[in-house]
């Protein structure tokens, strides 16, 4: 469950994750630079093309994402259109919609192992700062690891909360919940100090 | 050491996984969820630095694509859409609601209470309002007869979240105190 990844692997899969993110970059800033109608039109069926060329199912899945904006699109489509600036309506939706789908096109094709070893290229700097990027590496592997650990445990409350009463749990398995991680936490320090510590 | 980093990292995923209590979308875009209960705690729980660096771990997890945002959303693309400015708030909160409960020696449910307040509502509002004024000036930058929002707009979509807030800020003090009666050397923000 945890990754937006495509399951299908398209030419874009290999492309390395810095070429990717400075595409992504780029394309913001071209579409921010993009206020005619034809153009907006013009680089979201650019976009759709290439969502299409990777594939049916590729394209269905990106959809899904994108599918997600449609209240702030129908916002923005009526409150232009309200005072009769459909264009500039249809201009700025567009524009949102190109550098949301970008950006959803990189995360979908790009593995997160390549975006970690991307972020611990780029957070190598501050160990002149005095900070440990391997640390910083070592707590986001935690988080990748103990968030499916943490969600099972929400269910199984969940669950227990049900076997008891009619209602439905809400906010009340929140302490525990908080409880669980702090113990988690004081193990995995354990653990973590038991084998050398960082 | 490993304590502090463990703590931050448990904490990362708090936040994930209280994001999936049910998810009730407005019509500004920006969704209620109890992810701001995962916010503050990390303040008033973790204290200041900590609880900013739980958040700023969870943001980096985000953007990196993981689906941990609520409603299953991640990917740089949440950067580039209207909610932009809370997320850009979330680690300011949960330092503000840290630095009250290490700095106010009341009571520890009343500190993480006026903490959770402070930083997780008032500031957090703040950063969201600022934040979707900025988006929609931006968004439109250029485009002929475009509308942005004007500050009362701004402040009218972000009021309904309040009495959600209202709610998790209470909550925020209650869970604080009975994680400091239950696990005293654990509340690292009075440890």
């Amino acid at each position: 469950m945890l990754t937006l990844i495509s399951p299908t692997e398209t030419p874009l899969h290999r492309m390395p994750a810095c070429l990717k993110l400075g595409a992504v970059a780029a394309g913001t800033v071209l579409a921010l630079r993009v206020t005619s109608l034809p153009g907006t039109a013009g680089l979201l069926a650019g976009l759709g093309l290439t969502l299409l060329a990777l594939g049916p199912g590729f394209a269905r899945q990106a959809g899904q994402h994108l599918l997600a904006l449609w209240p702030v699109v129908a916002i923005i489509l009526i409150w232009h259109g309200w005072s009769g600036h459909w264009t500039a309506g249809a201009v700025v939706a567009g524009r949102m919609v190109f550098a949301i789908g970008l950006a959803t096109l990189m995360t979908m094709t790009t593995r997160l192992a390549d975006l970690l070893a991307l972020a611990e290229r780029g957070l190598a700097p501050l160990a002149r700062l005095g900070m440990n990027p391997r640390a910083i590496a070592l707590a986001m592997a935690l988080v990748i690891r103990f968030t499916p650990v943490l969600l099972d445990k929400a269910a199984a409350l969940r669950q227990a909360w049900q076997a008891r009463s009619p209602k439905r749990p809400r906010t009340a398995i929140a302490l525990p919940l908080a409880l669980a991680a702090l113990d988690d936490a004081d193990h995995v320090a354990e653990a973590l100090r038991a084998r050398g510590g960082l | 050491m490993e304590r502090n980093l463990t703590h931050i990292a448990l904490f990362a995923a708090l936040i994930a996984v209280l994001s999936l209590v049910p998810k009730i979308d407005l019509i500004s875009g920006v969704p209620i969820t109890a992810q701001s209960l995962g916010i503050m705690l990390c303040g008033t729980v973790l204290g200041a630095k900590r609880g900013a660096a739980a958040v700023l771990l969870f943001l980096a997890l985000v953007a990196l694509g993981l689906p941990l945002l609520s409603g299953g959303r991640g990917g740089i693309g949440v950067f580039m859409g209207p909610s932009v400015g809370y997320l850009v708030g979330f680690p300011v909160a949960a330092f503000v609601a840290g630095l009250v409960v290490e700095r106010w020696r009341a009571p520890i449910g009343v500190a993480a209470f006026a903490g959770a307040v402070l930083g997780g509502i008032l500031l957090l509002s703040a950063f969201g309002i600022v934040g979707l004024r900025a988006y929609s000036v931006l968004i439109a930058e250029g485009v002929a007869d475009a509308k942005t929002f004007t500050w009362v707009q701004a402040v009218a979509a972000a009021t309904p979240f309040l009495i959600g807030d209202t709610i998790k800020a209470v909550l925020a003090g209650a869970i604080t105190q009975s994680l400091a009666r239950l696990r005293p050397d654990s509340v690292l923000s009075r440890a």
